[in-house]
């Protein structure tokens, strides 16, 4: 069964005035805002409910340790990731299969930017001063929720990647279905860029 | 416009197949296997629960001498069994069945679409489930056996359990990846893939109840993930998202750093499973109300009242979940909230069963086979939704949490409700998926046996959970009250062995009429929707011509026609 | 299906039926000793004696809701029987398509939303509310007591003749000799009773602090019509007063693990003064604190 024979692979429903596979990101995104959702929600009930003082206390910003100079920086690195996965989406658009890939490879290579500061500056030196999950419930949720999106942006490396690599070849077999494909990968792309927006005062600031 | 390719292979045609028909069948079997399984479980239980301290005959000894020493089963044992037949029949059984199985199968023929939207992402669907099946089944042979803190995993007991709940931990992420994969494909495919002419309100009842069970799916599963993630976390990592300060276990103190909250847990877990609940049910209300419509030859009462109620329905099912909570130490304005909004949502449900009892009013009635149990449905499923309203309230609650009243309430909803209406679609749709019909007397039987006994084994629990026996107990015959109703209990019991035996009838109609039913063309029971327009089986891509939709689902009866039911794709006579 | 196989499929049904509900002569089950004690009550199917004040509230609130439902079930059963009977297909008979004017359906909707709301606001919020909220006063001369669940047994602390609880804190645990972590050197603490079993007066209103120390249990007293969710990490207070003396049982209503049937504790309801002796007998210094000790 291949796809040509499904309506509205590619051309828009003329009432969700999408194609099938935004549609099904857009839904798929959804479900994400619930899962990221459910971690903050937890984060407000521990911190709410945490003891002001001894065992069990929330951690204060000296405690935690966190840089906001990096947190800051990653920050910047992912919104100007976000913008180069539009600009590759626009090239599509523009017709030049050239240009996409390299600001595709743009994308990625910042994507793993943000993954090695995050690996080198923030969790192993952390981890070497004994501020493992363990340590607080600050750091278990710290480490879970940065963990689970730095989980989500490696996803999406390898699905960027793919589209570099053996994916491309669809463009020229189908440049608009090859070009849709890139915007979703974008809607997922600016969504994990948000969840990080959230993240990065609620950890870092607040 | 021919295919352009060779016939698929082997596994390209049934093991990894992106026809929706063939997954759907797959999610069938493996369903319908994994129910036996559950149920094979529970029997093994009721020997315990009616005749605790004595060994299981004939089969006692092959569990073991670390679950089953001598053939007597062990508390650890019971309470993984207990968890696990939960945690099978809801997870590995009946959804998969019910979404997976039916929806798959019939969704896209009701439709006119040749496939899912998403025929890789539904094969995918299907195989993350079969992985999360089997990592749940490995939870009986790790040391310590499989998860036994109740399907409900509370911590602090799930947080310290023994290897099977982490197990079980993983098998569920796998479990919900599948469902939600799955959900996004449903959506999409009822909002792009109708044919010509299928509007909304055209589309039959059991494709809306699908579409709102792929919404519930979709943003209720995610918190119980993350409450997955965070219990792995504890269990692996230390952490102490759910672990309070000051734990002294066996006189032990807990070395985590505390600060955690067990109520983290509950919250996220009923998140889910309370819309999970209303998961299970609508799409058996909509097998029922298809079988219903082509029984009593004439439109269900209600259809649009029917449709609006289940989307309030499923808004609804978002706020009542904190009923499950009521003894945590809630407070008055919370319980006064949660009691009000589940209140609310008792009103939809008796919308949709009223509607239901209604068609039958100045109807046609067949009693087919399927038409028996989908019959049978309906007072089943008003004696499990009764029984939720002194569950609901808070002041009477308090004198049945816990007990085997919920137990009762809850299988009669799914029991003698939900798999009655499996069984009812198993044989409605038997002749479209394989081109001939089950046998009727052995249908019958299956039936009537089963309705007795399932009766049986759950109508005492309402008298033994009043006289407030707990739920989860390995021997209720410690307790002064408990002693008193151990005879219920028994009766209990042995409905449930005779149910099992009743099964056989089912098994072996199921398997034999694949070769020996009654050949059928594309349409055995003049019936009106789109699946039964396409050849029986469908071939692949299912529609030779993509049906255009005149008029409604369910124009059966038409005054002035001359057969008694007008199918949506035929065109109006001139 | 034939007149004569129906008959026989009947007969089957009928042997399968009697064969569950006189399945004692397979055999009987003895369960296990609670340690030869007497339990007080006439207990058999439905709700267990009440012999709280609050419990004929709650009880009211069943019995009413039972009759709502049944008087549903039942009407709407006669209904569905008496369709299935008239409007079966036979020759000559045909459905009807157009729409029923269900006039009764609508009347009958609202009469059970008018119906729970009066359940709801007359009923479960009040009984709840009072539950909750209305704790008895210092006036009133409540006993309080806490409740700690362990894995597997109930520990009753009471705050002894100087109605004050010793500090206590994990770290003082011992499981034989100090279950509920009293302080030594609190002074308070000297006069406390740590008991296995729950001794109460009749007659007098309790409250209960209900605790734990390892995984959620649930205080369930049937006859008081109690259930209290015993969470590690919170101390939730719950109040009754019994009004009738007897010894009767505590027992756990939420999984606590392996041993989670047999977590039960003696409940004994005792008058003014023989609560008093017993109180002066457990206060008496150097007792052990022995966690399984049950009363005579």
């Amino acid at each position: 069964m291949s796809s040509e024979t499904l309506p509205y692979t590619v051309k828009p429903h003329p009432v969700t005035a999408m194609y099938s596979g935004k549609f099904g990101t857009w839904l798929f995104l959804a479900s994400e805002v619930m899962l990221f959702g459910a971690l903050f929600s937890s984060y407000v009930l521990l911190r709410v409910g945490a003891p002001a003082e001894g065992p069990g206390h929330w951690l204060s910003h000296h405690e935690t340790h966190l840089s906001w100079k990096i947190g800051g920086f990653n920050t910047l690195v992912l919104i100007i990731s976000s913008v180069t996965m539009v600009m590759a989406w626009a090239s599509l658009k523009m017709g030049s299969l050239q240009k996409a890939r390299l600001y595709l490879i743009i994308t990625a290579v910042l994507a793993v930017l943000f993954v090695i500061i995050k690996l080198s500056l923030e969790y192993i030196p952390h981890i070497k001063d004994g501020l493992v999950p363990s340590h607080s419930n600050f750091f278990a949720l710290y480490y879970t929720m940065t963990g689970l999106h730095a989980l989500h942006i490696i996803g999406g490396v390898v699905v960027i990647a793919y589209f570099i690599g053996p994916g491309a070849k669809l463009y020229h077999k189908d440049p608009e279905y090859y070009t849709n494909r890139i915007e979703c990968t974008g809607l997922y792309w600016h969504f994990v860029d948000l969840v990080w927006i959230f993240l990065f005062p609620v950890l870092y600031l607040l | 416009m021919g295919e352009d390719h060779h016939t698929p292979g082997f596994w390209r045609r049934y093991v990894f197949s992106i026809d929706h028909k063939v997954i759907g069948v797959q999610y069938m079997v493996t369903g319908l296997t994994f129910l036996m399984f559950g149920f094979c479980l529970i029997m093994l239980m009721r020997w315990q629960l009616a005749y605790p301290g004595e060994a299981v005959p004939v089969i006692g000894k092959i569990f073991g001498e670390n679950n089953m020493p001598g053939g007597i089963m062990l508390p650890e044992f019971y309470n993984s069994l207990g968890a696990m037949h939960g945690t099978i029949m809801v997870f590995l059984g009946v959804v998969p069945i019910l979404v997976g199985g039916f929806g798959n199968y019939v969704l896209p023929l009701q439709v006119g679409a040749p496939d899912m939207a998403f025929p890789k992402l539904n094969m995918m669907s299907y195989w993350v489930y079969a992985t999360g099946g089997i990592t749940m089944l490995v939870g009986f042979f790790v040391k310590g056996g499989a998860a036994n803190s109740g399907w409900t995993s509370y911590p602090p007991l799930s947080n310290l359990a023994t290897t099977g709940q982490t197990v079980w931990l993983i098998g569920m992420v796998f479990l919900i990846t599948s469902s939600l994969l799955g959900s996004v494909n449903f959506i999409v495919t009822v909002a792009h893939l109708r044919s010509d002419g299928l509007s909304m309100f055209r589309l039959p009842f059991f494709v809306w109840a699908q579409l709102v069970t792929s919404f519930l799916l979709l943003l209720a599963f995610p918190p119980l993930e993350a409450a997955g993630v965070l219990q792995l976390m504890d269990r692996l990592a230390g952490t102490s998202f759910f672990m309070p300060s000051g734990l002294v276990v066996s006189g032990v103190p807990q070395t985590v750093a505390g600060g955690g909250s067990p109520l983290l847990w509950q919250h996220l877990f009923w998140f889910l499973a309370h819309p999970e609940v209303y998961v299970l049910i609508l799409p058996a209300l909509g097998i029922v109300a298809e079988i219903i419509a082509n029984n009593t030859r004439k439109p269900p009462w209600g259809y649009r009242t029917m449709v609006y109620a289940t989307i309030f329905l499923g808004f609804m099912s978002f706020i009542v979940w904190a009923h499950h909570m009521f003894m945590t130490g809630m407070g008055t304005k919370l319980s006064a909230f949660f009691a009000t909004t589940t209140m609310i949502i008792s009103i939809p449900s008796v919308v949709i069963l009223t509607a239901l009892l209604i068609s039958l009013y100045q109807a046609s009635i067949r009693f087919t086979v399927p038409m028996l149990f989908a019959l049978a449905f309906l007072p089943m499923f008003a004696i499990g939704g009764l029984t939720g309203l002194p569950l609901g309230l808070p002041a009477s609650d308090i004198a049945l949490h816990d007990t085997y009243y919920v137990i009762g309430h809850f299988h009669y909803v799914v029991a003698p409700g939900t798999i009655f209406a499996i069984f009812a679609g198993v044989y409605y749709w038997y002749p479209k998926v394989t081109g001939r019909m089950m046998n009727a007397t052995l249908g019958k039987l299956h039936f009537w046996f089963s309705f007795v006994f399932i009766n049986i084994v759950f109508m005492p629990m309402f008298w033994v959970g009043l006289a407030g026996v707990s739920r989860r107990l390995y021997d209720q015959t410690v307790y002064a009250h408990g002693k008193a109703v151990q005879d219920l209990t028994i009766t209990s019991s042995w409905g449930a062995w005779l149910l099992g035996l009743a099964q056989i009838f089912f098994i072996i109609n199921f398997f034999i009429s694949i070769r020996r039913g009654k050949k059928v063309s594309n349409n055995p029971w003049d019936a009106t929707t789109l699946e039964w327009a396409a050849p029986s089986p469908p071939p692949h891509g299912n529609f030779a011509t993509v049906p255009v939709v005149y008029r409604g689902p369910y124009e059966y009866s038409v005054p002035g026609q001359d057969k008694d039911f007008l199918p949506q794709h035929i065109a109006a006579e001139a | 299906m034939n007149v004569r196989m129906r008959v026989i499929v009947g007969l089957v049904l009928a042997l399968a039926v009697l064969v569950c509900f006189d399945s004692s002569a397979f055999g009987q089950a003895e369960g296990v000793d609670t340690s030869g004690m007497t339990i007080d009550g006439n207990y058999g199917y439905g709700l267990p004696p009440d012999i709280s004040v609050h419990g004929p509230g709650i009880d009211q609130l069943i019995h009413i809701l039972h009759w709502f439902m049944v008087l549903l079930f039942v009407g709407w059963g006669i209904f569905m029987v008496r369709c299935l009977i008239k409007y079966r297909q036979r020759a000559g008979h045909k459905a009807v398509h157009g729409s029923v004017k269900a006039k009764p359906a609508k009347f009958l909707e609202v009469g059970v939303v008018v119906f729970e709301t009066v359940l709801l606001l007359g009923f479960s919020i009040p009984i709840w509310g009072s539950i909750k909220n209305d704790l008895p006063e210092p006036t009133d001369n409540p006993l309080r007591l806490r409740v700690l669940a362990e894995q597997f047994a109930w520990n009753f602390h009471y705050p002894g003749e100087d109605g004050k609880f010793g500090k206590t804190a994990p770290k003082f645990i011992d499981a034989a000799m100090n279950p509920a972590g009293i302080d030594p050197g609190d002074p308070n603490g000297e006069d406390d009773i740590v008991s296995g079993a729950m001794h109460i007066p009749v007659n007098r209103p309790i409250i209960c602090d209900i605790s734990s120390k390892d995984v959620i249990h649930s205080f369930s007293l049937p006859v008081l019509r109690i259930k209290q969710d015993a969470i590690p990490g919170m101390r939730i207070p719950t109040w009754f007063q019994a009004t009738k003396t007897g010894t009767y049982q505590v027992a756990c209503a939420q999984l606590c693990g392996n041993n989670h049937y047999k977590m039960l504790a003696p409940l004994v309801i005792q008058s003014a003064e023989d609560f008093a002796a017993w109180q002066v007998e457990k206060s008496a210094p150097a007792e052990d604190f022995d966690e399984d000790e049950f009363e005579d």
